[in-house]
């Protein structure tokens, strides 16, 4: 079963998932086996919002793991995608982030070799040759020679990709309660606000088991305890649903007077609340926009997105590793269409909150660097995953690492470690 | 005549503006950088293909004063992040008045950043459009927006550009 585990990586017996070695990190073999096992293998990726691809014509390059992919709207209205690679000698075929195709085709700029919204090879230069020189075989039948396509599925908004066709359905995939919270976010027609492109020197699995980890939240993020934003005492649960697939939940205004009570006496630098005040309130004065009084929702959809809600920013954010020790998270905003002006307004100015510079989340990119700086001759070591028990389940509450477990138990079995 | 009410000795005012706000953010008086603003105003720094597709998201973007004060705040009180330093280049202002009072500027920046490792990065690229006005004879930034070039944004920004 171990056959294809790196020699090198050395997963301690009988430690489960509560210690994992450090080179599973920083392992050159390691990525590219995970590029073959996870990203083309048997997982739902997310490549774009529907809203991003409005009309006819619409495409936006992406991402599957590391290898390139653009997701398409046909002249039929159908979504596509497919790798971008041309099938005759493997370049690049769409060169732009995204835009709109006219007439439905895409042309390779090597030698012109033109495909539609679908991957179907239209047309080869010179396939008859030229006055009767040259040419290709007579054999040659474009129908076998169209782009890699990606299964593709278009669940309440957000495109998913996967290159396996064994995937389960992607409801199946993410496991009832993840879609629950998934539909509830994504419950109406969505108008996308803006992207913001964030490159992190750190592998894509710290920041995996950072979206998995509320112990994190109120002691590395503390703009956000610091005005009572979230605190670990506050009312929430954490949800695994099929190992790896996550949502972590809060509701703001609802602390447990004893839990703050232990935070006080253990003096975390956490509690400086009432020394530092705002002087502009109207960044949090947010809106009560879902009737279940939860204000955040972290969401993971291993291995490639992170659909937030904090406050009234909504996000979905896109994993993209760029080699064993670094990835990109491009981070798309949205709100609903029929949002009325104020609301809109509220959610661009809350977006100081998220993001590359937002208050509350900027430190995500800092701590995911200082892990992969530190790790780099330790491959051996192992971390300690413990808090809130030994095993891989969610908790109606949030003093847990019981997230990242399952992230960990759901990667060792995909990846046959 | 188009920008007849622009002096030299305005234009000079302007460039100096401009020229103090970066030394400002680069020698680390970041308490002083709100009062480059006037008290209702407008700052962002929002990505050049978010601004060309006319959507909105900015990365920060502040609409007083009070804002201004609170990222500051943040940054020292708040928020973790490495030690880092900046350093500003900015050029090619093109000024324009109607009156003398309020000016269009648009100018080009580049943001080294240096961290403890020693090497200095070309951080952020971008330009400046800039509403500027004179509240209580002083100069100052009505509307500033640094419209970025380097979309991907390495680590975090927590100092402002």
């Amino acid at each position: 079963m171990n056959a294809i585990t790196p020699p090198h990586l050395k997963w301690p017996a009988d430690a489960g998932c509560t210690a994992v070695p450090y080179s599973v990190f920083n392992n050159q073999e390691v990525y590219d086996l995970e590029q073959d096992k996870l990203y083309n293998g048997k997982t739902w990726n997310f490549l774009a919002a529907e809203a991003e691809l409005p009309e006819k014509g619409s495409f936006k390059s992406t991402y599957i793991g590391d290898t390139p992919v653009v997701v398409t709207r046909g002249h039929d209205e159908e979504i596509y995608a497919w790798v971008n690679r041309c099938a005759h000698r493997g370049a690049e075929i769409c060169r732009e982030r995204h835009g709109v195709k006219e007439d439905g085709a895409y042309t390779c700029v090597y030698h012109q070799w033109s495909f539609d919204a679908k991957g179907d090879l239209r047309g080869v230069p010179f396939q008859r040759g030229l006055a009767g020189k040259g040419g290709m075989p007579k054999d040659f039948d474009r129908k076998q020679h169209g782009l890699r396509t990606v299964r593709v599925v278009n669940y309440h908004g957000a495109i998913f990709g996967t290159m396996s066709d064994e995937t389960p359905a992607i409801e199946e995939y993410m496991g009832e309660d993840v879609s629950y919270h998934f539909k509830r976010i994504l419950n109406r027609p969505i108008e996308i606000l803006g992207t913001t492109r964030q490159y992190i020197k750190g592998n894509w699995k710290f920041y995996s088991e950072n979206t998995k980890d509320p112990y994190h939240a109120s002691l590395l993020h503390l703009f956000h305890a610091t005005f009572g934003l979230y605190r670990s005492s506050q009312k929430g649960a954490s949800i695994i649903n099929n190992d790896f697939h996550s949502v972590l939940w809060a509701s703001s205004g609802t602390e447990d007077q004893g839990a703050l009570d232990d935070m006080k006496k253990d003096k975390l630098r956490t509690l400086q609340t009432g020394e530092y005040e705002l002087n502009d309130m109207s960044l949090l004065a947010g809106k009560q926009e879902f009737d279940d009084g939860i204000t955040l929702v972290i969401l993971s959809a291993f291995p490639s997105l992170v659909l937030q809600q904090i406050q009234n920013t909504l996000a979905f954010r896109q994993i993209l590793p760029k080699g064993k020790d670094a990835f990109e998270l491009v981070w798309t905003y949205f709100g609903y269409k029929d949002d009325p002006e104020e609301i809109r307004n509220i959610r661009l100015k809350q977006f100081n909150l998220i993001g590359p510079a937002g208050l509350i989340s900027m430190e995500d990119g800092e701590s995911t660097e200082l892990c992969q700086n530190a790790i780099v001759r330790d491959g051996k070591y192992t971390n300690v995953i413990r808090m809130a028990g030994d095993e891989a389940k969610g908790d109606d509450h949030l003093v847990t690492e019981g997230l990242i477990r399952g992230l960990w138990k759901g990667y060792r079995e995909l990846m046959d470690f | 005549m188009p920008n007849a009410a622009l002096t030299l000795e305005l234009k000079n005012e302007v460039e100096d503006l401009l020229n103090r706000y970066v030394q400002c953010i680069d020698d680390d008086d970041l308490e002083q950088w709100p009062d480059f603003f006037t008290e209702d105003c407008l700052y962002q720094v929002i990505p050049r293909e978010n601004h060309e597709m006319g959507l909105p998201t900015a990365v920060m973007w502040c609409d007083s004063r009070g804002m201004l004060e609170d990222r500051i705040t943040a940054l020292r009180h708040a928020n973790v992040y490495q030690v880092q330093w900046y350093r500003h280049l900015i050029s090619n202002p093109v000024i324009s008045t109607d009156d003398g009072d309020t000016f269009n500027v648009q100018s080009n920046y580049a943001v080294f950043k240096t961290c403890n490792d020693g090497e200095s990065t070309v951080y952020n690229v971008g330009r400046y459009v800039d509403v500027i006005v004179r509240d209580k004879g002083v100069l100052k930034f009505k509307k500033r927006t640094a419209i970025y070039d380097t979309h991907r944004i390495t680590t975090l920004m927590v100092i402002p550009i």
